[in-house]
């Protein structure tokens, strides 16, 4: 079964297309990468997924719920993580943490709380105010957050970004762990192409809202004849696609045409 | 049982903010404070030297400042509560989690009446111990009189809500200062038969222009004007219907738009 369904996914602000009639499936346990550059549309994308943006056109099916018209069915079994929305900064980790566990009606809440608390090292902290964390610690707190429901689907925008190379890697590896433990669904948008090769088992690459190709890492490197995921982005930011190019006569149409769907 | 659960979510993130921070608590008494005791010693000073009748208009007076407090504080709830979301960058969060905009509404409203009964209880008290004013001498009508002017607090608020979804933190400043220009129209010191009559009929489309005749009505006679609290009670269902359908429009507005996750930007 297929956690997440998203077909002919359009969102247009005036005479601006962000995301431009994109379709793929994320089966259920997979990590979906989802690459491009700044403005490709990945944020639009996961804000549409998350239900807090309307799209202009097409359907998104999250664990089998229609998001259009039962959201909070699907809300309630998903969580999400940015670095970019913050948490209330006065309030102490252990009291954000609660806030979130009521929202997501978190059986033995204070149970979850401190095991959070012992797998992710926030016991140092989990009583000072999150405004007085360091990057990682925040970085640690908002995976917490994003963990308190034990989600089935988790969506992860740029869950590294500003971390140092240590602590990035220990989230890394703790994602990894949690993954392959809860059978979870991930969908992470992330600008580190070695995060990316080693966190997903596939990979939709976006430019200007459409998907302009998709494969799982190992294809995406042998169909450009490159040696890391980095080389393959800029080849497609910078429309270098004779390092290889499509193979699969599919995808070929999904370049030319980037409507395809996938 | 969830929603109520989320609903204390949001009630217990105010509560442990206020909770940690005398400031806020102090900001949230400061003002009704101030108010009563300029109020309260001009409205002393006129009494001593005028004789009797002055006394009477003076608890009215009192009682004006106090109930329009109830008004004023009510509104300021919701809306800044509201603003301390986008304030903390915590509106993504919260839009994603399963919490029902209803339910965002009514904690919100839980959290307002919380502030308001803090702001208006020290008030209450030092109108009774400086001024000899005692609010419950009006008696059960006063529970009418606030219920009111809480539910009229919330109708702008929830219109002021709306604004900000539409304009972004551009119009927070509503959140302060929107009451206040209601309160000419509001009659809350002088009868609504002072007000020219061109601006009389929108005095009386406010539910709180006939909380404080009858209010007066209770100081002057004794008796509980039944009409003034009827009228106020159904325009206050009205209000409170366009606010609920204002409220409800643009925050679907704002996720076609995408403002929930840029509104504080």
């Amino acid at each position: 079964m297929d956690a997440i369904e998203v077909a002919h996914l359009t969102k247009r602000y005036g005479q601006t297309l962000a995301v431009d009639d994109i379709g793929f499936r994320v089966p259920a346990g997979a990590t979906l990468g989802l690459l491009g550059g700044n403005g490709a549309g990945k944020t639009t994308t996961i804000a549409m997924l998350l239900g807090i943006l309307i799209p202009s056109a097409g359907s998104i099916r999250i664990l089998g719920h229609d998001m259009a018209r039962d959201r909070f069915a699907a809300l309630a079994r998903m969580n999400f993580s940015s670095p970019y929305i913050a948490l209330p900064l006065r309030l102490s980790v252990a009291e954000n943490l609660r806030i979130y566990g009521h929202l997501y009606g978190v059986r033995r809440l204070e149970r979850r709380i401190a095991e959070l608390s012992e797998e992710l090292a926030l016991g140092e902290f989990l009583h000072r105010p999150a405004g007085q964390l360091s990057a990682g610690q925040k970085t640690r707190v908002a995976l917490a957050k994003a963990l308190i429901n034990r989600p089935d689907v988790l969506l992860l925008d740029e869950p590294t970004a500003s971390l140092d190379p240590d602590t990035g890697d220990m989230v890394r590896s703790w994602l990894e762990r949690y993954r392959a433990e809860s059978g979870c669904t991930v969908l992470l948008a992330s600008h580190n192409m070695a995060e990316v090769e080693r966190l997903c088992s596939d990979v939709v690459m976006l430019k200007r809202g459409r998907i302009v190709d998709r494969g799982s890492p190992d294809d995406l490197l042998l169909r450009y004849g490159r040696d890391d995921l980095e080389s393959v982005f800029l080849d497609i930011a910078r429309d270098r696609r004779g390092g290889g190019g499509a193979a699969d006569p599919m995808l070929a149409d999904a370049m030319a045409g980037g409507r395809a769907e996938l | 049982m969830l929603a109520l659960r989320r609903i204390w979510a949001m009630v217990y993130r105010h509560v442990a903010l206020y909770r940690r921070s005398w400031p806020r608590l102090l900001e949230l008494a400061y003002w009704p404070v101030l108010q009563m005791c300029i109020w309260g010693f001009t409205a002393s000073y006129l009494a001593a030297r005028m004789g009797n009748p002055i006394a009477i208009a003076a608890g009215a007076l009192l009682g004006g400042v106090l109930l329009w407090e109830v008004a004023v504080r009510s509104q300021m709830g919701v809306a800044i509560s509201f603003l301390e979301e986008i304030w903390s960058r915590n509106l993504g969060h919260v839009f994603v989690s399963p919490l029902r905009p209803w339910e965002l509404v009514a904690a919100l409203l839980g959290v307002s009446f919380i502030r308001m009964a803090i702001g208006i209880a020290p008030a209450i008290l030092l109108a009774w111990a400086l001024y000899a004013f005692n609010l419950f001498s009006l008696g059960p009508a006063l529970v009418l009189f606030f219920a009111n002017l809480m539910v009229m607090g919330w109708s702008v608020s929830l219109l002021v809500v709306s604004l900000i979804l539409r304009h972004g933190a551009g119009a927070e400043a509503l959140a302060w200062s929107v009451l206040f220009g209601l309160t000419p129209f509001s009659a809350v010191f002088y009868p609504v038969s002072v007000l020219p009559a061109a601006v009389r009929p929108i005095a009386l489309a406010l539910p709180s222009a006939h909380v404080f005749e009858g209010m007066r009505a209770v100081l002057a006679t004794g008796a509980v004007p039944w009409a003034q609290l009827g009228w106020a009670v159904a325009l206050n269902g009205a209000w409170l219907g366009l606010a609920v359908l204002v409220f409800a429009r643009q925050f679907r507005e704002a996720r076609v738009r995408g403002a929930l996750l840029s509104i504080g930007e």
